[in-house]
């Protein structure tokens, strides 16, 4: 099974990777964990697109991908051109030759058609122009100074969801309607209802202010990615939980499970290789919203945490009304969404093979 | 005679919940948040603005229960005011979207067919964008479109245009299902047989019959309209001072954790009370009208 094995193989390289990460590892070695892995998603992908069964609808799912990426560039060109007041309204009134000077600059004085071709023909080339707060700095630039670490908080996160929710809910749903169930779904539930403002602080002022064990801010080392990934990962791990329960209820009382209970199976085996593995499926379909879900959360935590992300930029960009840094953001954040719904596509056909016959 | 008590799936689903112990505390608990946000004047022990500069920063006490702010107002008073807008934000948001995203989803289920995959083609696309930067961009065009208003003003009207508009999707999407779903019941076909026209079919027929599905999408949609909306003004987008909800005040908190953690402390925890409410009485209005639980 090849697809099995890449699969396999990028997965061990993902886990080298945060393990490097994690480590503060650096050196040769480290490129090579990174490469190898980028190289592993190409492979997955090149595999699903030359896959007799899957190709077809592969390249369907990624020409939808890009026409989405091409509507969203779009709209957000037209929303925040159609507004009235330029981004050079400030405070100080600038001398006109001036103000005339700086359009120029950035094809402001243009008509709109222009500057829209202009736009796409840079956007092609992925260069997403300068921004206008941050003189003589281009927004590729401050993204890619700042998205590692939005990255990274996010991806673990992510990682922390998946490694509390699922065993979480499957202690749940395993024991249905004991106090292991209640108490494994009041917390589930406390999970979503929390609000992270509410989580960080209380965060750092236990583990900061009390115990003086973590930073209270910053993204610096391992011992800084504690507290902010425990705030976002929070709220996604108890929605994980939640489903992975209602999943397992729903597989446990199939035919294959009691057949697997007849032969004679301990307990164990049965929950992990036959319940759990066809209950995750409904959990890989959420991954997608979840990873939006981690986007959204990733706004104030950054903010609380003072990470420097994206999610500051971003707040940053809308009240300065800073259009390039404005729409590269939001590109970025959609392009994000559309390549994790397309990565969770590909984790369907490793997980399900019912599904890479059926399409 | 002796009179027959109805068992309609009504009744039924009203007994159902009534035995749900935690949805029964949760619509209590809100029932309360909700009254005293709309009785603020009288239930509030102080006025929303009062300053009184002997009293700044007090931790919780007798005289105030939960404490001042850096102005010397009543924590407990500011929240009961907080809850005002935060409830309004999100009841009127998710009425809001409510109706927009059962016109979009009837439409679209009940003529199918071209029109239907072109309206879920835009559905789809607003999908992508994820909540929070759709959300922001609604914002600041709202913002530099309507430029008579007051800037406070602005950022209120702002935040429930947002939100409405964004809460939507899901809510056209579900009702589109639904719709598809019911078209092909027998009670259609005969509604149809004998010439209604088709909005009365679906506002007569089809909507009393999805009203529980969508009954119980709004009781989360209300609780995640509340919690974006504090998001939003926590990081400083949202409403601006000298209104108030729940996540200003928190935003407010913030600022002085380190020596009056409690200021942040009592709207968090309020909001979060609200927000395990809201979900649990989802919970268990999801649990009632479920037909697969039903006997």
């Amino acid at each position: 099974m090849h697809l099995k094995k890449i699969f396999y193989f990028v997965l061990s390289m993902g886990l080298l990777m945060i393990f490097f990460d994690l480590s503060e590892f650096e050196g040769p070695i480290v490129d090579f964990a990174n490469f190898s892995f980028a190289f592993g998603i190409i492979a997955l992908f090149i595999y699903q697109v030359f896959a007799k069964k899957m190709s077809y609808y592969f390249l369907k799912r990624l020409m939808g991908a890009s026409f989405v990426l091409f509507i969203i560039a779009t709209t957000t060109f037209l929303m925040l051109r159609l507004m009235p007041g330029g981004p050079f309204d400030s405070d100080k009134a600038l001398p006109p030759e001036v103000l005339a000077n700086i359009e120029a600059k950035y094809h402001l004085d243009k008509p709109m058609i222009e500057q829209y071709v202009f736009y796409l023909g840079d956007l092609v080339k992925g260069d997403l122009g300068e921004s206008y707060k941050y003189i003589g700095r281009s927004v590729t630039d401050i993204i890619s100074e700042s998205i590692p670490n939005s990255i990274k908080l996010g991806l673990y996160s992510l990682l922390l969801a998946f490694l509390l929710g699922i065993p979480l809910g499957a202690l749940a749903g395993a024991k249905h309607n004991t106090v292991w169930d209640t108490s494994a779904m009041f917390m589930a539930i406390s999970g979503v209802a929390l609000p992270s403002f509410l989580v960080g602080p209380l965060l750092i002022l236990f583990f900061t202010f009390y115990l003086d064990l973590l930073p209270p801010a910053l993204w610096e080392s391992p011992v800084h990615y504690i507290m902010p990934v425990v705030t976002l990962g929070l709220r996604p791990a108890a929605i994980i939980a939640r489903l992975t329960r209602s999943s397992v209820l729903d597989t446990i009382h199939s035919d294959f499970v009691r057949t697997a209970k007849a032969k004679g199976l301990s307990a164990s085996v049965v929950l992990f290789k036959h319940v759990l593995k066809n209950s995750l499926i409904p959990v890989v379909t959420m991954s997608g919203p979840l990873v939006a879900n981690i986007l959204s959360g990733s706004f104030v935590v950054e903010l609380i945490f003072a990470v420097p992300g994206m999610g500051k930029h971003f707040v940053q960009s809308v009240t300065n009304r800073d259009y390039p840094l404005i729409l590269g953001v939001t590109l970025l954040y959609a392009a994000l969404l559309v390549l994790a719904n397309l990565i969770v596509d590909l984790l369907y056909a490793v997980i399900d093979p019912r599904i890479r016959l059926s399409n | 005679m002796k009179k027959q008590k109805s068992k309609s799936l009504w009744y039924d689903s009203w007994r159902r919940l009534k035995k749900n112990k935690a949805a029964v505390v949760s619509a209590v608990f809100l029932m309360i948040v909700c009254f005293c946000a709309y009785f603020a004047d009288w239930v509030a022990p102080y006025s929303f603005e009062a300053q009184d500069a002997s009293k700044i920063l007090l931790s919780p006490g007798a005289e105030h229960w939960l404490g001042t702010d850096s102005l010397g107002r009543d924590l407990l008073s500011r929240i009961i005011y907080g809850a005002q807008m935060s409830m309004a934000v999100g009841i009127f948001t998710s009425l809001a979207s409510l109706v927009m995203g059962v016109i979009y989803g009837a439409i679209s289920g009940w003529f199918g067919g071209r029109v239907d995959s072109f309206m879920m083609r835009f559905i789809d696309i607003l999908y992508t964008i994820p909540a929070l930067v759709l959300l922001i961009l609604v914002m600041v065009l709202f913002n530099s479109l309507a430029t008579e208003l007051d800037p406070k003003d602005k950022a209120l009207y702002g935040t429930f245009v947002a939100l409405s508009i964004v809460g939507w999707v899901n809510i056209a999407r579900l009702v589109r299902g639904q719709v598809l779903q019911e078209k092909q019941m027998l009670y259609v076909e005969a509604a149809v047989s004998i010439g209604v026209p088709s909005y009365q079919i679906l506002t007569r027929h089809i909507l009393p019959n999805i009203l529980g599905p969508i009954i119980v999408t709004l009781t989360f949609q209300i609780p995640a309209n509340v919690m974006f909306e504090s998001f939003l003004s926590f990081i400083g987008l949202g409403i601006q001072p000298p209104y108030a909800s729940w996540g200003t005040l928190a935003a407010d908190g913030w600022r002085s954790l380190r020596t009056y953690p409690h200021i942040i402390i009592s709207p968090g925890v309020i909001l979060f009370l609200s927000m395990l409410a809201f979900n649990l009485l989802g919970d268990g209005l999801r649990d009632a009208f479920d037909p697969k639980a039903r006997k």
